[in-house]
């Protein structure tokens, strides 16, 4: 069974300088949430996004990992960087 | 059924619907609590769209996963193209965004409870000739 860690480390270093959050939603294993910050998600639309995300994990989303929910965006769009405006 | 035969049904539900919803179970008894969301959103946003079930036989959810390439269900079409599931219907309801691309308005209630389909706005039903 996948943990978070494990997935968090797996979606960082297959998006180069990606940033990843990632929560077991039911504390199952099976349900998780990912919130993924990169620079390579510019100029992407959200589907592409969203795709690049799930592409780390293949076959065993919808498997192994029941569900992925993803959140992306880029460095510049993330709300926590809204202080440096 | 041919696998085949399911994929050509599956590209011909997406090219002749307009609003296109696969998921699991119908908008009137959502089997998952991102499909039930995901037609609420649609029926609060009052567009017609057809649904179709992808749980009667496990190839559907394959051949979808292969004409779209997007791995989990619901997945939403809009004139034949891939908009996306649950999380970017909910991200694109939020913003106004997908009132937008249905070409409709936001309701002006639009903190509406998305929990159940409402079952008084029936959705167009396009029949299951795949099980």
């Amino acid at each position: 069974m996948p943990s978070t860690e494990e997935l968090q480390q797996r979606i960082e270093s297959a998006i180069p300088g990606a940033r990843a959050e990632v929560e077991d939603l039911t504390g199952g294993g099976d349900h998780f949430r990912a919130e993924v910050v990169a620079e390579q998600f510019a100029g992407l639309s959200r589907i592409e996004q969203h795709k690049l995300v799930y592409a780390v994990f293949g076959q065993e989303v919808g498997h192994e990992i029941h569900a992925l929910s993803i959140a992306t965006s880029t460095p510049d769009l993330n709300p926590t960087s809204e202080a440096t405006r | 059924m041919t696998n085949e035969e399911i994929r050509a049904f599956i590209e011909r539900a997406i090219a002749e619907n307009e609003v296109m919803l696969f998921m699991k179970g119908t908008p009137t008894e959502p089997r998952c609590g991102f499909s039930a969301r995901s037609a609420s959103m649609l029926n609060t946003l009052s567009v017609q769209y057809a649904a179709l079930d992808i749980l009667p036989d496990p190839r559907i959810k394959q051949e979808l996963i292969e004409v779209s390439g997007w791995p989990t269900t619901p997945q939403l079409f809009v004139k034949g193209e891939l908009i996306g599931g649950c999380d970017i219907m909910t991200e694109m309801y939020e913003s106004g965004e997908l009132a937008q691309t249905l070409g409709v308005e936001m309701p002006a209630d639009e903190q509406a409870d998305l929990g159940q389909p409402d079952p008084t706005q029936g959705p167009i039903s396009l029949e299951n000739r795949l099980g």
